[in-house]
């Protein structure tokens, strides 16, 4: 089992509590597990990635190597297009279709999911919607989480209990409705998957 | 049953170790990517309860000698830093090398190659080098953690600070480390020596001496450490030395093992004899290290003529930056794998001021009166957040070289006769080295406008305390600014026009001028009250 995810988007936006879930989860199946993230700077609106690597094998490099990611799991629809030099011939690219403009230069958001479509293997899923209709206007991330975890070979249960792991200081509340984000994000990527 | 793994990143493998080790106290001063592991000893449950000291100091000067001051004590310290922070604290660093320890001691140095997020990627080895002190450099998480152990060990068998160094990679991404069992805190025990401690001329030679015999030992202890490991391989047509991280980047192309002789090298002086094997079973040496190349020049020598180096010299790795996968697999001659490039149409997206940050409201008042009035060329900023209105849509500030520099570099140009001659620095980066320049200036009465911009916090780190919290104009006036031309603003839309009034009336004063725009960063602002409503 491997599984070598980019994960991208705006630095605020998050990212690190979907790597935290994915980790988590990785770590309760007894797998290995490396997790590099950008601090200082660029986190003030810049673009922001992590670099997530799980496998039942030794894992030596922090970074995922060039054409080498499974995944591209990103936050924000122009992000996920930033690191296509990652990803492999067979790779997916997950992202939440709701840009985030910050910048006065942002391209046409349709030309934009126009590009992603383009990648043979994509989904492309309205997080902040299905968050808001799970009943977790802030779950964006765990919708994202969700989607993607239809591609990581770690049982749900796993990934279920690392957001109750996670998020359990917060309150019974907060998990239960961080957990309908996920199966929403997850049942979403069943329909689109076939 | 063992007990689990815990995930931490690297600088979090250092704290735990340290602590683990017997710690008794961790000084630093903020700066990517070193934060975290003074972050981390300030969160840990374990520390507290042990009593440990983990507070920040004012600059990474002070906070070498304070480290120095408990090593004094008989206890073991760990001082933390970035690359240029460590310039900041060369002084007491390399004169640590010759009054040595007495309680262990480890500077951790954390390089940014690529720099993500500072000003050069300077490779903390070469200091270490310069004051001849060991270094043990970390190819994962479980060794940083290791190394704490071990350079506590080495630190106090041959009473010497020893460096820690890693790069902002390691410092960042988080892996699988087992713990130890805990050592105790060593008891207060003074120096036998009592003027070890002492460099006066005719004692600091002596101890010179002493660091310098002990050149050789400390490259015995490198032949024979675990870090340090030749792998040997049959293909002999290469043979690899792979610093610290590198190692995995070397391993991550040869999944099935690497098929030349290998050195993975992680602890220094780099041992002479390990490599002399290498270099006569071999025909040509690649070297992969992240940062400078230290190793492949010292390989290489002078001459050039003998044995055949490769690395970021000659080209098979670039010159600059951080090392990857990719630049490791070109330079071991494999084809590349890439996925596509990204489409044109993706947009470069910069840092930049947070929405609601007080810094927008006091740079637009600026922007308006002194770029606009006196044309761009005039305001020299210093190293933190507000260093972002370099950038459009501001665009205002045009220097940025050290801590503190902004208001000597004002005073340098007010001197050279540059009218209006402006500072910006914030309140935690004055009081790391700008308080002594603000002195330079009401000395000679200069005739500079500096801007405090005081929002509580050091800010671009993610917000920790800062020394001068409430003692801003108090500072100044102590340092003799006069009270009449210390000005507090609140950077609020509301109140722009106030803030070019004042901003005027003190460019117009003959003399020092300092207008402190105070109002806290909406980061930590917003963590506090999010405490406060859970």
């Amino acid at each position: 089992m491997r599984s070598d995810i980019i994960l991208s988007g705006v630095g605020g936006q998050g990212i690190l509590s979907i790597a935290a879930v994915i980790g988590q989860a990785a770590i309760s199946a007894g797998l290995h597990m490396k997790q590099s993230e950008v601090h200082g700077m660029s986190q003030r609106g810049g673009d922001v990635q992590s670099h997530l690597r799980i496998s039942d094998k030794e894992i030596f490099s922090d970074l995922v190597p060039h054409g080498g990611a499974d995944m591209i799991l990103s936050v924000e629809p122009m992000e996920s297009l930033r690191y296509l030099p990652w990803l492999s011939k067979q790779g997916w690219i997950i992202t939440n279709s709701q840009p985030f403009v910050n910048i006065p230069n942002y391209p046409d958001a349709k030309a934009v999911i126009a590009e992603i479509e383009k990648q043979p293997k994509h989904i492309i899923v309205n997080a902040d919607e299905l968050a808001k209709a799970a009943g977790n206007s802030r779950g964006m991330n765990m919708v994202m989480a969700g989607a993607a975890s239809l591609f990581i070979d770690i049982p749900q249960e796993k990934m279920e209990g690392a957001i109750e792991f996670l998020f359990g200081r917060k309150g019974p509340e907060i998990v239960k409705t961080n957990i309908a984000a996920f199966r929403a994000g997850r049942e979403f990527a069943e329909k689109k998957r076939g | 049953m063992a007990k689990e793994k815990m995930m931490l990143m690297g600088d979090e493998a250092i704290a735990q170790g340290a602590i683990d080790a017997g710690v008794s106290g961790f000084y630093a001063y903020p700066g990517t990517p070193s934060t975290e592991i003074m972050e981390y000893a300030q969160h840990s449950k374990d520390a507290a309860a042990l009593n440990i000291h983990r507070q920040w100091s004012a600059n990474e000067k002070t906070a070498m000698e304070s480290a120095l001051g408990m090593s004094y004590c008989g206890k073991r310290a760990m001082v933390s830093m970035k690359h240029v922070g460590l310039n900041v604290a060369a002084d007491p660093f390399v004169n640590s090398g010759v009054t040595g320890a007495n309680g262990g001691i480890i500077v951790v140095a954390a390089d940014d190659p690529s720099m993500h997020s500072s000003q050069d990627e300077q490779d903390s080895r070469i200091l270490a080098k310069f004051a001849l002190l060991p270094i043990f450099e970390p190819a994962n998480q479980q060794e940083a953690y290791d190394m704490a152990f071990a350079g506590f060990e080495l630190s106090e068998k041959y009473k010497t600070p020893v460096m820690l160094r890693l790069t902002t990679r390691l410092a960042h991404s988080r892996a699988g480390v087992a713990q130890k069992s805990r050592l105790s805190q060593k008891e207060l025990k003074l120096p036998e020596n009592k003027r070890q401690f002492v460099l006066l001329p005719g004692i600091a030679r002596k101890q010179y001496k002493t660091l310098v015999a002990n050149q050789a030992k400390f490259m015995e202890e490198a032949e024979k450490s675990p870090f340090n490991r030749y792998i040997d391989g049959k293909d002999k047509s290469r043979g690899i030395i792979a610093c610290g991280l590198a190692y995995n980047y070397l391993m991550e192309n040869y999944p099935d093992g690497c098929p030349h002789p290998v050195i993975k090298l992680c602890q220094y002086p780099v041992p002479k004899k390990m490599v002399e094997k290498l270099v006569n079973e071999t025909k040509e040496i690649l070297v992969l290290e992240d940062g400078q190349p230290m190793v492949e020049e010292a390989l290489r020598g002078l001459l050039d003529r003998d044995v055949k180096v490769k690395g970021r010299i000659t080209g098979e790795l670039p010159r600059d930056g951080e090392l990857n996968p990719l630049f490791v697999r070109r330079a071991l001659g494999m084809a590349d794998i890439c996925g596509q490039p990204a489409p044109a149409i993706v947009a470069g997206r910069p840092p930049a001021f947070c929405v609601g940050c007080g810094h927008i409201d006091a740079y637009n008042a600026i922007k308006q009166v002194v770029t606009e009035g006196y044309g761009d060329g005039h305001v020299f900023a210093d190293i933190g957040c507000y260093t972002l209105a370099a950038l459009p849509p501001f665009e205002v500030v045009n220097s940025c070289v050290d801590m503190g520099a902004s208001i000597t570099m004002a005073k340098g140009a007010a001197d050279a006769g540059l009218f209006p001659a402006c500072a910006v620095i914030g309140d935690s980066t004055f009081c790391h080295s700008g308080m002594t320049g603000l002195l330079d200036c009401v000395i000679e009465n200069a005739n500079v406008v500096i801007f405090i911009l005081d929002n509580s916090a050091t800010a671009m780190t993610g917000g920790q305390d800062s020394h001068a919290t409430g003692r801003l104009s108090e500072i100044c006036k102590g340092l003799g600014v006069d009270e009449k031309h210390i000005r507090i603003v609140t950077p609020l839309k509301k109140n722009h026009d106030e803030m070019v009034q004042v901003i005027k009336e003190e460019i117009e004063h003959k003399g020092v001028s300092v207008i402190i725009p105070t109002r806290e960063c909406i980061q930590t602002l917003g963590k506090k009250n999010k405490k406060g409503g859970e």
